[in-house]
């Protein structure tokens, strides 16, 4: 659906993207990761046509930027990091106006209104002025102006700032259900959105790509072992560390057990294995020393650490090799 | 063209729901009102002075009342211009709402066309109240309609070329008061040019003069269409709404 092939876009004095590429399938949602100032609202902008690229190219929903815009531009919806809103009108007039800029008419026109109050929740407000809703109601109506014409692609730059955590998890439902019918392209630099979200994660940090892969994949080549938080409470009150440590590194497959932090009598051990799955032989040798197992999860390593370590170390790093396996 | 007209009418809109338009078209009306009592006054006075002498001097209210008060409305519109066209492109930059219509499937000309149209809509409306105005006159007198109508047709393509400038301007902020004070400055020295003339007789002041919008009003005010003086507001027009289309390209390439 969108396809990049060595975009850039230079400034007088630096450049804000250099040299990305990658492709998005038809029907997946992308996560557009990095720091604040590298360079995602500008990828994105470039895609809508918005700015022109120095030199690159992308064809968005089978039509180049550079070469077709017009035809580029009726097949996106974009929401801009502050929705475009004009406050003196009201929302079911705003909408009705976007909707014919992108060239919808008569009953189509009134029709897409009313679905997309319905489907972004905000048709309670349809008749009030822009000017006086609610932060979280301005980007639900952002979103609803950028589906109007169900356009192909759906391009959001942080759709979810600056809005209280019930409002995020409400943009954020809203978002996957949309998935389906459109591509969409979402930038953030919270990244428990990108895990929760999205399905493919495109990394970039100073204008250049760091890495494209699914979450998932993410997830497991930063870090080959599992590693499981286990924890442990004495039955009468003390707990010797050591012993415990020692128990746990004799379960079949761990590699390392060691102890991490305690709170009064709750103890936390952190234990890794070489050999994938070894939670269930960890709680059994835990029960049978006669310890309390108050919790063991799955320490997988956030995006935050994944990222960090890609965006850090790139000098070095193993983030090259990273680059285009993903997105098959 | 549904492109434009749907950004004219988003224009429009947006004029009137907010007190802008009301403020402007009271200010107008009142100002204009106050020289067209002035002048009708002492285009009474006059008419009493001749009667008391007893002299048939040639009353003609087109060439006493008509045309000084086309004149002044033209200077007053020169004051009005740039609250009209400040908020068009410096309030979309400001508020992002630029990029909606930058990144949908309409052509930047349309864009700009509309803006401009809406602009001009909005001073043609304020120029309704001075035909109330005027009605009196035909309701009591027997004036000749078609110089006033030459006196409109200028009044617009003036405001047409001083409204296009001030669309460029408006390119060029995010701030409407930047917008508003540069596209003053540029009217009032554009009215101002014209007194170059009036001290200086070598080529380089009749070149200025021939800039300043207010010498080629003089015609459509007496009543008279003439070519030349429709071109240089045709071109001003032209050459205002081209140069928005360059900065609205240049603002994708820099911002």
């Amino acid at each position: 659906m969108i396809t990049v092939k060595d975009l850039t876009k230079r400034y007088a004095r630096n450049t804000a993207v250099d040299h990305i590429s990658f492709d998005v399938q038809k029907g997946q949602i992308v996560g557009f990761l990095g720091p604040n100032g590298a360079g995602k609202t500008t990828t994105m902008r470039m895609l809508t046509c918005f700015l022109p690229p120095t030199s690159g190219a992308a064809i968005v929903a089978g039509f180049d930027v550079l070469e077709q815009p017009l035809e580029v531009k009726k097949r996106i919806g974009y929401l801009p990091e502050t929705p475009p809103l004009y406050p003196e009108m009201e929302t079911a007039e705003y909408l009705a106006f976007v909707g014919r800029l992108k060239g919808l008419r008569g009953a189509d026109l009134s029709k897409q209104v009313d679905y997309v109050c319905e489907r972004c929740a905000v048709a309670d407000v349809k008749n009030k002025l822009l000017g006086k809703l609610s932060k979280g109601y301005r980007q639900r109506v952002g979103l609803a102006q950028a589906i109007i014409h169900n356009p192909d692609v759906l391009i959001l730059d942080e759709p979810t700032a600056g809005l209280d955590p019930k409002q995020i998890n409400e943009t954020r439902d809203l978002i996957k259900s949309l998935a389906g019918d459109h591509t969409i392209i979402l930038s953030t630099h919270i990244l428990p959105e990108v895990e929760q979200t999205c399905e493919q994660v495109i990394i970039i940090n100073k204008g250049k790509l760091v890495a494209t892969d699914s979450v998932h994949n993410l997830q497991n080549r930063a870090r080959g072992a599992e590693s499981v938080l286990l924890e442990i409470a004495g039955r009468n009150g003390d707990l010797d560390r050591t012993v415990v440590e020692r128990r746990l590194a004799q379960v079949a497959g761990v590699s390392r057990a060691q102890f991490k932090t305690s709170h009064g009598n709750r103890n936390v051990f952190e234990v890794e294995s070489q050999k994938g799955f070894v939670r269930g032989d960890l709680a059994r040798a835990v029960v049978e020393a006669g310890w309390d197992l108050n919790e063991l999860k799955p320490a997988a390593m956030s995006l935050e650490e994944i990222f960090l370590q890609l965006t850090g170390a790139e000098a070095q790093s193993p983030a090259p090799e990273l680059v285009g396996k993903g997105a098959q | 063209m549904r492109n434009i007209w749907i950004i004219w009418r988003k224009e429009l809109n947006s004029y009137f729901v907010s007190p802008i338009a009301y403020l402007l078209l009271t200010m107008f009306a009142v100002i204009f009102g106050f020289f067209f009592w002035n002048a009708l006054g002492y285009f009474v006075l006059i008419g009493m002075e001749e009667q008391m002498r007893g002299q048939a001097f040639p009353m003609n209210l087109n060439e006493q009342v008509i045309r000084p008060l086309l004149s002044n409305a033209s200077v007053i519109g020169l004051f009005f211009i740039p609250m009209i066209t400040m908020r068009l492109f410096a309030e979309e930059k400001r508020t992002g709402t630029i990029e909606l219509l930058a990144t949908s499937p309409i052509r930047d000309v349309e864009i700009i066309l509309g803006k401009w149209l809406a602009a001009l809509t909005l001073y043609a409306s304020m120029l309704l109240f001075t035909a109330l105005n005027f009605a009196f006159l035909f309701k009591y007198g027997n004036p000749d309609w078609k110089p006033l109508a030459i006196g409109y047709l200028g009044l617009l393509l003036q405001a047409g070329g001083l409204l296009a400038i001030g669309t460029f301007i408006s390119t060029l902020t995010k701030n409407q008061i930047i917008a508003g004070a540069a596209t003053f400055g540029v009217c009032l020295l554009l009215w101002v040019l014209e007194w170059a003339s009036g001290y200086e007789t070598a080529s380089w002041a009749q070149v200025l003069a021939y800039m300043s919008v207010i010498t080629h009003f003089e015609s459509f005010a007496k009543g008279v269409l003439d070519s030349k003086d429709a071109i240089f507001y045709l071109t001003v027009i032209f050459l205002g709404l081209f140069f928005t289309t360059r900065s609205m390209e240049s603002l994708r390439w820099r911002s």
